[in-house]
């Protein structure tokens, strides 16, 4: 099972197009894609990192 | 019977008033340009466009933003995906002082001459006022001269003593939105105690940079109202943002404001006021695309944030600067003052 990186829902239930366009705009994930865990999100100018506390970190370099 | 008196167009006002003379519409003419029809938007827009060339100059003022102390708040703006008083997905997070050097660095290389160090809390206690003086300290070890502002909520004059002496040379302290409506978007703290602070500021001799969220709920009326306050406080800078509804928050489910409202709103606020620095904040992104922020450039705006804000992203600096380019509008130089 894989979860929204923006609402930390089942990926597989219900619609999800309105978090993509978040993500692909202006949000950067909020929720770990294994775990649904919310992450420890640091925004800086030029990018991002989320960190979850059981699978760590992504970066928007990554 | 008498033929009633001839309206007085408001574009017509304003050009005499604020273009000719540089003197700020009034709430009353504010109102009206809030409530001009969609078709004499562009006119508008023009109008606001040469007041600005005139009263400003041509010159663009850029900025980078980075949050050095993330959710977490106290505070209840209802607006805020940092607040710890509601159940939004944003985790407290401590930018260290090597992460808030790069910060800087990558604002600085972007040709930014402004870097606000921003944190969520009501007001800053010891240890972050410490991080602030390192990370400055720092950031000029690493030699670079940008200019450096903060926002770090309510502050004493003990606190404010402190920043100017770090060489802090403007404060962000928004007034979010009229007095009027703060109430209704604010209960942990009061639009005069925000005022409090702002006039220690500029009595410091710090620039003042104070705007807002357009899009809280608040009638046209209070929006005229808010730029009309924001006038009697003259600040250096007013960044104005458009509300991002963030999941979790009492604004969740708040509608974007819609394109036409938010570029009349621009032009609006320019004729409220002439002499001051106008700057893009956030949600532009989800308000204007592509298109609008170009009109908004057009249309009484000159300073952006570029790159990412503190919770949200943005456009890359890059495209920003690049329509900057094409719209042929010289970024402002480090060593310029608007």
């Amino acid at each position: 099972m894989t979860y929204c990186s923006f609402c930390g829902k089942d990926d597989a239930d219900g619609d999800h197009a309105f978090c993509r366009q978040r993500l692909s705009m202006i949000d950067p994930p909020r929720y770990c894609s294994e775990c649904a865990r919310r992450m420890v999100v640091q925004v800086t100018p030029d990018g991002w990192a989320a960190r979850c506390s059981r699978h760590g970190e992504i970066t928007s370099g990554r | 019977m008498t033929a009633a008196p001839e309206q007085i167009d408001v574009l017509d006002e304003a050009r005499e008033q604020v273009l000719e003379r540089g003197v700020g519409l009034s709430e009353a003419q504010v109102l009206k340009v809030l409530e001009l029809p969609d078709d004499r938007i562009p006119e508008l827009l023009a109008l606001a466009h040469e007041v600005r060339e005139r009263w400003c100059g041509p010159e663009v003022e850029v900025e980078g933003i980075v949050s050095l102390k993330t959710g977490g708040c106290p505070e209840d703006c209802h607006f805020c995906s940092q607040s710890g008083q509601f159940p939004s997905p944003v985790r407290s997070a401590w930018l260290d002082v090597p992460g808030l050097v790069r910060a800087a660095r990558q604002t600085r290389e972007t040709g930014a001459t402004e870097f606000c160090i921003v944190a969520a809390v009501r007001g800053p206690d010891k240890r972050l006022l410490s991080q602030v003086r390192d990370g400055i300290k720092a950031i000029r070890e690493d030699g670079n001269d940008i200019q450096i502002a903060c926002s770090l909520g309510m502050l004493t004059q003990e606190q404010v003593d402190e920043l100017v002496a770090m060489g802090v040379h403007r404060y962000n302290h928004n007034l979010e939105t009229a007095r009027s409506h703060f109430p209704n978007v604010v209960t942990t703290h009061s639009w005069e105690e925000r005022w409090d602070t702002l006039k220690m500021i500029r009595d410091a001799g710090m620039e003042v940079c104070c705007g807002g969220i357009i899009g809280m709920g608040e009638s046209l009326a209070q929006r005229a109202e808010f730029a009309v306050q924001l006038a009697e406080l003259e600040p250096d800078e007013v960044p104005l943002n458009f509300l991002i509804p963030n999941p979790g928050t009492p604004y969740e489910n708040y509608p974007v404001v819609e394109g036409a409202e938010a570029l009349r709103t621009v032009g609006a606020f320019r004729l409220a006021l002439p002499r001051t620095i106008l700057r893009f904040a956030g949600g532009r992104e989800l308000t204007f695309g592509d298109l609008g922020a170009k009109q908004g450039m057009l249309g009484g705006i000159n300073a952006i944030i570029v790159g990412n804000y503190l919770t949200n992203l943005g456009r890359p600096a890059q495209q920003d600067l690049e329509m900057l380019e094409e719209l042929s509008m010289p970024i402002k130089a480090l060593s310029q003052t608007l």
